[in-house]
């Protein structure tokens, strides 16, 4: 199984954006399929064959036109504001999805399958969220403290899965999602008890994160993308730098390739399972700062979204490189914020952006993963 | 019968592993294809049993063009193939194993196990096997389970018979005996292929020699040439097969194991009461058949085994207790027995590699930020010094052929300073010119007053190489003789026999 992941995560570059292409086309068709006028020509292709490929063409251009004025440059408003909106939305939502990405190539560079990113997203969002809503200090005290103890949470628990794997052996696979329920099941709770529901609250939602823990907006009241974006580019280029700059990195990756002979080299395998949990576990927990902290700013139940999802996706399109992740992560952040638009002005429905973001991880793990089902050799290295 | 391979070509991509092969095998002759590791014998040999489709040429039998889709087409044509890695089932009994594939059956279908049994005993009797059909395959001896392979075979009516190394899991006394059926087979017409790198059996069987090297038949050899001269044609250069070393210097013993005892995970003990001293600026091979605690003892050593009992010391410190970081800080440099398995990363560059097991410290890394610049120098050097042939130093490990991969895991290891060197099997699968580069560093690491331990395999290498031989049996040290020692003393030694 091992050796499937390996090859899933090692496609090529021309593959991925192959992958990415035809995923759009594929979307294009069932746009087609389910829009009315189109239907309508089909009835009298035969008459007016041009009404029917004009009909998928204005429903297909329609709809991705709206995706990407949802998600790039809103040519058809008034104003620069407006007209501009839609990228800094992209880079909002972009923000916790590479965050967590990163930490998820991190695990995987390092052998590890790490599945645990929404339990690691939401311990984030909790630690920082607590402070941020119960403590009172000034800014560059209180934002600080806030966002470390956000990752400190990401990375315990994250760790914890680490220090499972390295003692008992148990399968980081398994340990992550069953993680990931206790997270949510955790947080539920908690938001019904005094410790982070909102005083005289009735629903499950806590209180808002003071404003001294808040991350600063970037452009303004007029948009939502904060500081945590710049948080997220530093990131990258931090997690570069470690994977491939750092002793740790390279035995992270010395690991990940070959354990066997990480460990006659003396690299301490237990010791480096629960390091990489734990850097892992931090991306993780930052990003759910970002999402407290930065974007929601009330901590509900929802506060991971499907973040930790897509950030597997995002990982795996971006090849385990900090830089490819963060280009994936911009991708599924302008996929998120256009199908709104998508929907609003075309009546698309936003399920289209969920199909065409599964088509993608079909379209790269298939090929993989249909030679591993039917015992077929990959192309390249036939030769025993 | 007449077996002959006609111009078989066979490609993995851009890499052609046979390039127009001839081979003719005749019945009552013993045919050795003899090459190196990698030089194409055993595609050869798949193509021949139907396991690989030849891109070009033909096999002919008795003169006639035959082709075999898979192994069942070949055996159904009487060739029958004894593996180097059994196809026996261990829990089943030899006739089971030995009608695996081709049950006879009685009136209702039922398994007619009288008649296979019977058929073991008479097929057994015929080469004086003196096998019982009833014993439990994974009971028997190794030697012995290969001839329940090779009756297997008989069995099937096999007229060409071709075995693949056969001799690699077999005791020198057991090989002897392989070398009698073998002669026997002959005589009673069946034509044998026989795979090998072992000069010294191809000279004492052969009654012809073909030589294959880089996938092509360089040539027919005749059995009584020499053994420097067949590894010439092998290597397709003149090559001195001897090792080269003045007689040891013995220093103070400064390598002691006394009492070591280990047990598996299954509790099973695995090394037992081990004894021995290493002198410094001396050699001492260990040698055995495969399994017999070896991998355990160089484990042992090296602090990546479990549950070991009793005293490794290196120059006064116990080496028991202490993981594998703190083992190698003291100076113990180490040549996994599977060096893609364990001593490199393949994915890594052959700079990389040589950093393996000091990332984390100077030269190497300052704090946590690795210094690409010392590495590249020190990785260059390397490259020279041990004739790293190689793009450069970013070049994978695997890409490299498996001599080039052992001598990066060797620069690694010698370049630090060394108060024990363990070598578990450090030339096997290796070229003829990357062994002799691998006993040369060897004995220099020897010869600059190092102990040294060489786990061996080969009684050739193992006399050659070493100053002193321990002879290890089921996890016990049978003895430690001097390495002029006759083979046959040695042979019954790793049998269990002590003299």
């Amino acid at each position: 199984m091992n050796k499937v992941m390996k090859e899933i995560f090692s496609a090529s570059t021309l593959n991925t954006v192959l992958a990415v292409v035809a995923s759009f086309v594929f979307g294009g068709v069932l746009i087609a399929f389910a829009n009315e006028n189109v239907q309508v020509a089909a009835g009298y292709l035969f008459a007016r064959p041009a009404d029917f490929f004009m009909a998928i063409w204005n429903s297909v251009f329609g709809a991705y036109d709206a995706l990407f004025r949802g998600a790039v440059f809103n040519y058809k408003l008034d104003g620069i504001v407006a007209m501009v909106k839609p990228i800094t939305e992209t880079l909002a939502y972009a923000t916790p999805i590479t965050l967590s990405g990163l930490g998820l190539a991190v695990a995987f560079r390092s052998g590890l399958f790490n599945i645990g990113a929404p339990g690691q997203i939401m311990f984030g969002a909790m630690f920082a969220g607590w402070i941020g809503i119960n403590l009172d200090l000034p800014f560059y005290i209180h934002f600080p403290i806030a966002v470390i103890a956000g990752v400190i949470g990401g990375a315990l628990f994250g760790a914890l899965v680490g220090f499972l794997r390295a003692t008992t052996g148990a399968n980081e696979v398994i340990v992550t999602i069953m993680f990931n329920y206790i997270a949510a099941l955790l947080l539920g709770w908690l938001l019904k008890t005094p410790v982070l529901q909102a005083p005289g609250a009735v629903n499950p939602i806590s209180a808002a994160v003071s404003d001294s823990a808040k991350y600063p907006l970037l452009f303004g009241e007029q948009f939502r993308v904060h500081t945590g974006f710049v948080m997220m580019l530093l990131a990258v280029v931090a997690v570069w730098w470690f994977l491939n700059r750092s002793s740790i990195g390279f035995q992270f990756r010395a690991l990940g390739h070959n354990p066997n002979a990480a460990k006659t080299a003396g690299i301490n395998i237990g010791l480096t399972f629960v390091l990489v949990m734990a850097v892992s576990g931090a991306l993780s927990g930052l990003a759910g700062t970002t999402q407290i902290l930065g974007t929601e700013k009330f901590l509900t139940t929802g506060v991971a979204a499907s973040y930790g999802f897509d950030a597997i996706t995002v990982a795996l399109l971006g090849r385990n490189n900090p830089w490819g992740v963060l280009v994936a992560g911009i991708l599924f952040g302008g996929l998120r914020a256009g199908a709104v638009t998508m929907q609003a002005s075309q009546g698309v429905p936003i399920d289209i952006v969920l199909v065409v973001q599964s088509m993608i991880v079909l379209f790269i793990a298939a090929p993989p993963l249909v030679r591993a089902m039917f015992r077929l050799k990959a192309q390249k290295g036939g030769a025993q | 019968m007449k077996l002959e391979l006609r111009g078989i070509t066979k490609r993995f991509g851009a890499m052609t592993a046979n390039d127009n092969v001839n081979l003719v095998a005749q019945g009552g002759q013993i045919h050795c294809l003899l090459g190196e590791n990698g030089a194409g014998k055993s595609t050869l040999m798949n193509v021949l049993y139907g396991l690989y489709q030849a891109d070009g040429g033909d096999i002919l039998l008795d003169d006639r063009v035959v082709k075999f889709s898979g192994p069942g087409d070949a055996m159904a044509a009487g060739i029958g193939m004894v593996h180097q890695h059994f196809m026996l089932i261990p829990v089943f009994t030899v006739a089971e194993n030995v009608i695996l594939g081709h049950e006879p059956t009685k009136f209702g279908g039922l398994l007619d196990l009288e008649s296979a049994r019977a058929k073991v005993r008479e097929v057994s009797a015929r080469f004086g096997f003196e096998l019982d059909p009833d014993a439990i395959v994974g009971d028997l001896a190794v030697g012995v389970q290969q001839r329940v392979e090779i009756i297997k075979a008989l069995i099937g009516d096999a007229k060409v018979l071709v075995f693949d190394e056969p001799t690699a899991v077999l005791t020198p006394q057991e090989t002897d005996e392989l070398m009698q059926i073998m002669k026997q087979l002959r005589e009673q017409g069946t034509a044998i292929v026989f795979i090998t790198h072992k000069l010294r059996e191809v000279k004492e069987v052969a009654d012809k020699i073909t030589v294959i090297r880089l996938g092509k038949i360089v040539g027919e050899a005749d059995p009584s040439s020499s053994a420097n001269e067949l590894a010439s044609m092998m290597v397709g250069r003149a090559v001195d097969l001897d090792v080269e070393k003045a007689p040891a210097k013995p220093g103070s013993a400064t390598f002691k194991v006394a009492g070591l005892s280990a047990w598996n995970h299954a509790g099973t003990k695995v090394l037992d009461d081990i004894n021995l001293e290493i002198h410094q600026g001396e050699i001492l091979v260990i040698a055995g058949v495969q399994g017999n605690g070896q991998t355990e003892l160089t484990e042992a050593i090296i602090g990546m085994h479990g549950k070991t009992h009793g005293s490794i010391e290196l120059n006064g410190q116990q080496l028991i207790g202490k993981n594998v970081k703190q083992v190698l800080d003291l100076g113990v440099g180490f040549v996994p027995e599977d060096r893609t398995e364990d001593g490199l990363v393949a994915e890594f560059t052959i700079a990389e590699n040589l950093m393996l097991d000091r990332s984390d410290r100077k030269p190497f890394a300052k704090g946590i930020s690795l210094q690409l610049d010392v590495l590249k120098k020190f990785a260059e050097e390397k490259l020279k010094q041990f004739d790293i042939r190689a793009q450069g130093i970013s070049s994978k490990a695997s890409e490299l052929s498996g001599g080039n991969q052992q001598k990066v895991v060797l620069a690694r290891e010698l370049s630090r300073e060394l108060s024990l060197l363990v070598a578990s099997q450090p030339t096997r699968g290796l070229d003829v010119g990357s062994i002799e580069f691998v006993h040369e560093q060897i004995v220099a690491t020897r010869d600059r007053g190092v102990p040294v331990l060489i786990v061996a395999t080969e009684l050739d290498e193992a006399t050659q190489l070493g100053d002193r031989i321990a002879v290890m049996y089921r996890g016990k040290i049978v003895g430690i003789v001097p390495s002029d020692t006759p083979r046959s003393v040695l042979g019954q030694m790793m049998a269990g026999i002590s003299s």
